[in-house]
């Protein structure tokens, strides 16, 4: 119970921190000292107590957009295991509601940006609705590939199996293949540079802020949070590949587990401000390289 | 039981006094036949009936076990809210030209259905085959006023009989095999023949169920029927290819590893390149019906990994397989219904099929727009509705396949998940684009202005099926029954140890659902309550980048939505435009088109019926069109018969 209390923490308190860690490197990289890194709790918090603007060109599906994403955002990660912390729900085939549960946030964010009748939030819709259209097949050729390592069809036990079959000799690369390609898949989902840039607001480049663009108040506070929340649940999925904890101690695996998680936020940062965004029409070859890499693993494992 | 169908048509037969008494009675046979159909299902034999038969080859043998019984639910149910649906929809005080001749053949073509999936003698099941095949071409096209309506038909009339030849043929060979026409299990089929059955009937039935690149009469004849034709021809009769699949595949005695390999191959491209066409199309049915060949596609691949488990003696994957596929095809049946009696309230409502003249229409018609959410999340495979529910048994027995490592059949098997997932992410982008052009953001055109929201007897069947998508969502284990019944008709040789629950945990989905449902209500509680009472600013125009004063023509369209994802398939859907060219500095108006034309139909099949029609006409010669030549003929050939009887070639 208290574990399960703990994971409920973990999920709800910790990812704005994440992106405060983000911002505070592209700071440091740009000279600057940056934000603190518990400014992310702050803007939402103002956020809430806000009041809003409602375009009259819209419907109730333009507020329920961030009701669903943030939803379906704590329901996924009920279903992640943190490091030594096991998930609060697993069961034989969670992996493909997870995978679904994203898609349901996305069905109903780029309707809710569909509604307010601007090109913008068009442009933006279109994108998001194009580029998963590759990641997904990348994110199943790594469940594919996962579940052939661990031999089980749960998040819990594809992550969780750490000592026992991650570092057989031949598994490394694979796992390597599996994990850039998390990687990238994790970059195009939630904005990151090189495929969306979260802070530009009024480029006809980008896709997530895009899509945001008519929503205020307490309706955007509620699109922040369940951003900071779907990255860290998606930092996690990728992590826990990476971080094979074993039998450590429950303290030292979850020290370890939140350096982990830190750096992986760090690496994001840096990415950021050494690359610029890719052109619109070349984000697909990333993507494809996604599908290609852990499509590799996958083949690897396949004898 | 084999009288249970027949009321419906007989009712329909009586629609010239009026509508209401043809709808009572066709529901009067439809109850009728669901009730029948559960007594069925509650026999430890599957009910079997024999009558007498004047022709000189096959028997009236029908004969309902559960594999029948679950396709028969699907038709005595699905159809039922059709007609109650055409009371609102099609009346027939506003169509007195065509209301009873549509009545008629609504009523003969469910019929029909229901003695495809209940006939075991070959020539029976053709002959009814044939006559779902007529009734449904009349049913469709009674709008044959209007050019395309015929054309559509015609396109439709040519392919359905091209089908029929090719089950004409293997029929012919498995009468040649067995010995009979009769339809049951039969041990003595050379493995080859097999083969060749397997193909015919994959041909045969492929046109019918709409695989690609068989599907040309699909689009068209749906988009040119009336909606709740459309509807039925999509939801059900579609699915009798399936069956007709599912029933060959049954009798043949055995099973090879390429069938079920085929079927991922062709399920998958059509899941693919459908619901890629329906990314390029704009006009509301067409989408609907490119998205039929896609759900077909899902079922096909389904059935591709059940076979594959037949072939490998592992019951887990046909358990999951072909469970999943059935139970797609009753949630298609579902949702496509839906959304088709919904596009069929928005074309009353508009007067017209473009989606690019509608957007903002929910405003107007919130119960619509609602109803429809419900079915664009239910296609698009969304939990916690019945898509998911569907398509999480297919892709368990997907992923299932990597238990037994080192056969490549089955690493395909594995692989066809990569394309459902791609698939699914498509069909989303369909439905977002769908839903969104023609209900979100503000009308594009004056043809909504007079709208008005669903009432009376169209509203009814459309919640109903709303709910149902929700109740098979929330509550996958109520079905698993019929389907651990189906499944076990299917492969009767097979030893399952296990049920579908037990197999796999389904009360998860169900619990997953719920918990999903609570949170979002706990999420709108908090809003009614917290957000909106301290106040919104409502009244203004969208923010737009700070621009006064957005018009409805700013908005993005349903084809620039689609422009990217076009791009991408661009190998497969050779989309066309004209090019732009803007020369002086002060451009003067200008035109811009695209289009996605399906190439199938467009590029290959109609080139090559207009050089047939080139060619051909030197046949004419022997059709003179007088009487006395033909008596010649008639002669020729008599005396060419008994020549080849007596000499022995032929016996």
């Amino acid at each position: 119970m208290s574990m399960i209390l703990l994971h409920l923490f973990l999920l709800l308190v910790l990812p704005p921190f994440f992106l405060g860690v983000i911002n505070k490197t592209k700071a440091m990289f740009a000279g600057r000292v940056g934000a603190p890194f518990f400014q992310p709790y702050y803007d939402i918090a103002k956020l809430l107590r806000k009041e809003m603007v409602i375009s009259s060109t819209t419907s109730w599906m333009f507020c329920a957009g961030p009701i669903v994403s943030l939803v379906t955002a704590i329901l996924a990660g009920l279903m992640i295991p943190f490091g030594k912390m096991p998930s609060v729900i697993s069961f034989t085939g969670d992996f493909l509601l997870f995978a679904y549960l994203f898609a349901l946030a996305r069905f109903f964010t780029t309707s809710a940006a569909l509604d307010t009748g601007s090109a913008f939030e068009g442009m933006g819709s279109a994108r998001e609705l194009t580029f998963a259209v590759l990641t997904e097949p990348a994110l199943f050729f790594a469940f594919l590939a996962l579940v052939r390592l661990s031999g089980v069809l749960s998040l819990r036990g594809m992550l969780t199996f750490g000592a026992n079959s991650l570092f057989a000799i031949g598994n490394v690369a694979p796992l390597v293949l599996i994990v850039l390609g998390l990687f990238i898949v994790l970059l195009a989902e939630n904005s990151r540079i090189p495929v969306d840039d979260p802070n530009t607001h009024l480029e006809l480049t980008m896709i997530h802020e895009v899509m945001v663009l008519d929503h205020s108040g307490p309706l955007l506070g509620l699109i922040e949070y369940g951003a900071a929340i779907k990255l860290f649940v998606l930092g996690a999925l990728t992590l826990n590949l990476i971080l094979p904890l074993g039998p450590l101690p429950l303290w030292l695996g979850g020290l370890l587990w939140f350096v982990g998680f830190f750096l992986i936020s760090v690496i994001i940062g840096v990415i950021e401000s050494v690359m610029a965004r890719l052109r619109m029409s070349h984000v697909p070859t990333l993507l494809v390289t996604a599908i290609l890499l852990c499509g590799s693993a996958f083949v690897m494992l396949g004898r | 039981m084999a009288l249970s169908g027949l009321p419906a048509a007989l009712g329909s037969g009586r629609s010239k006094s009026n509508q209401y008494l043809t709808v009572a009675l066709f529901a009067l046979g439809s109850l009728l036949g669901l009730a029948g159909t559960t007594w069925a299902l509650m026999q430890p034999q599957a009910p079997f009936l024999m009558l007498p038969w004047a022709l000189p080859w096959g028997q009236f043998t029908v004969a309902i076990d559960p594999l029948s019984a679950f396709f028969l639910l699907l038709v005595f149910s699905l159809p039922l809210l059709g007609a109650v649906y055409s009371l609102g929809y099609w009346k027939q005080a506003d169509h007195p030209e065509n209301g009873r001749r549509l009545g008629l053949f609504y009523g003969l073509l469910v019929a029909a259905m229901a003695m495809v999936v209940m006939a075991r003698d070959a020539v029976l099941f053709l002959l009814v085959w044939e006559i779902m095949a007529v009734a449904a071409y009349f049913a469709a096209s009674v709008e044959d006023g209007r050019e395309e309506v015929r054309q559509a038909g015609w396109v439709y009339l040519v392919a359905t009989h091209v089908g029929t030849l090719f089950l004409l043929t293997m029929f012919a060979l498995w009468h040649r095999m067995t010995g009979s026409f009769a339809l049951e299990l039969s041990g003595n089929v050379s493995v080859k023949t097999a083969g060749l059955i397997f193909l015919f009937s994959l041909v045969g039935f492929g046109f019918k169920a709409g695989l690609m690149p068989l599907h040309v009469w699909l689009p068209g004849a749906h988009a040119n029927a009336p909606s709740h034709v459309s509807a039925l021809m999509s939801g059900v009769m579609l699915k009798m290819g399936i069956y007709g699949l599912l029933r060959m595949t049954a009798l043949l005695p055995f099973c090879q590893p390429w069938w079920g390999t085929t079927l991922l191959v062709v399920g998958g491209g059509s899941a693919l390149l459908g619901i890629a066409f329906a990314m390029g199309q704009r006009d509301l049915k067409r989408i609907l019906a490119y998205s039929s060949i896609e759900n077909i596609g899902i079922i096909a691949m389904g059935l591709g990994i059940a076979l594959l488990g037949k072939a490998y003696a592992l019951p887990a994957l046909t358990l999951l397989g072909l469970g999943g596929a059935l139970y797609h095809v009753w949630n298609h049946g579902l949702f496509k219904s839906l959304l088709f009696l919904n596009s069929g309230a928005i074309i009353h409502a508009t007067g017209t099929r473009d989606i690019e003249a509608m957007g903002g229409l929910s405003k107007r018609m919130p119960q619509a727009a609602l109803l429809f959410t419900v079915g664009a999340v239910a296609i698009s495979a969304l939990p916690p509705l019945n898509g998911f529910a569907g398509e999480w048994l297919i892709y368990m027995g997907m992923f299932g396949t990597l238990s037994s490592p080192g056969v490549p059949n089955l690493a395909l098997a594995a692989i066809a998940a990569v394309v459902l997932a791609m698939v699914g992410a498509l069909a989303l982008a369909v439905f977002v684009r769908l839903s969104s052009v023609v209900f979100l953001g503000s009308p594009r055109s004056s043809a909504g202005s007079q709208a008005h929201d669903v009432h009376g007897a169209m509203k009814g069947p459309m919640v109903l099926l709303a709910l149902l998508c929700l109740l098979l969502g929330l509550w996958p284990s109520l079905v698993a029954p019929l389907l651990d019944g189906a499944v076990r008709a299917w492969a009767p040789g097979m030893a399952f140890d296990r049920t579908l629950p037990q197999l796999v945990p389904q009360q998860w989905i169900s619990w997953m659902g719920l918990g999903l449902l609570f949170l979002l209500g706990l999420g709108y509680v908090w809003y009614r309550t917290s957000v909106r009472k301290r106040g919104a600013v409502a009244g203004r125009p969208t923010w737009d980048c700070g621009y006064g004063q957005p018009k409805a023509t700013m908005q993005y369209t349903g084809a620039s939505l689609g422009q990217f994802m076009v791009k991408l398939f661009a190998f497969a859907l050779a989309p066309s435009a004209s090019p732009v060219r803007i020369r002086m500095p002060f451009p003067k108006t200008t035109r811009f088109d695209a289009a996605v034309v399906d190439r199938v139909l467009e590029r290959w099949v109609l080139p090559l019926l207009a050089r047939a029609n080139r060619i051909l006409p030197r046949v004419y010669i022997f059709q003179q069109g007088q009487t006395h030549v033909y008596v010649l003929y008639v002669v020729i050939f008599t005396a060419l018969l008994f020549f080849l009887g007596f000499s022995g070639v032929v016996r």
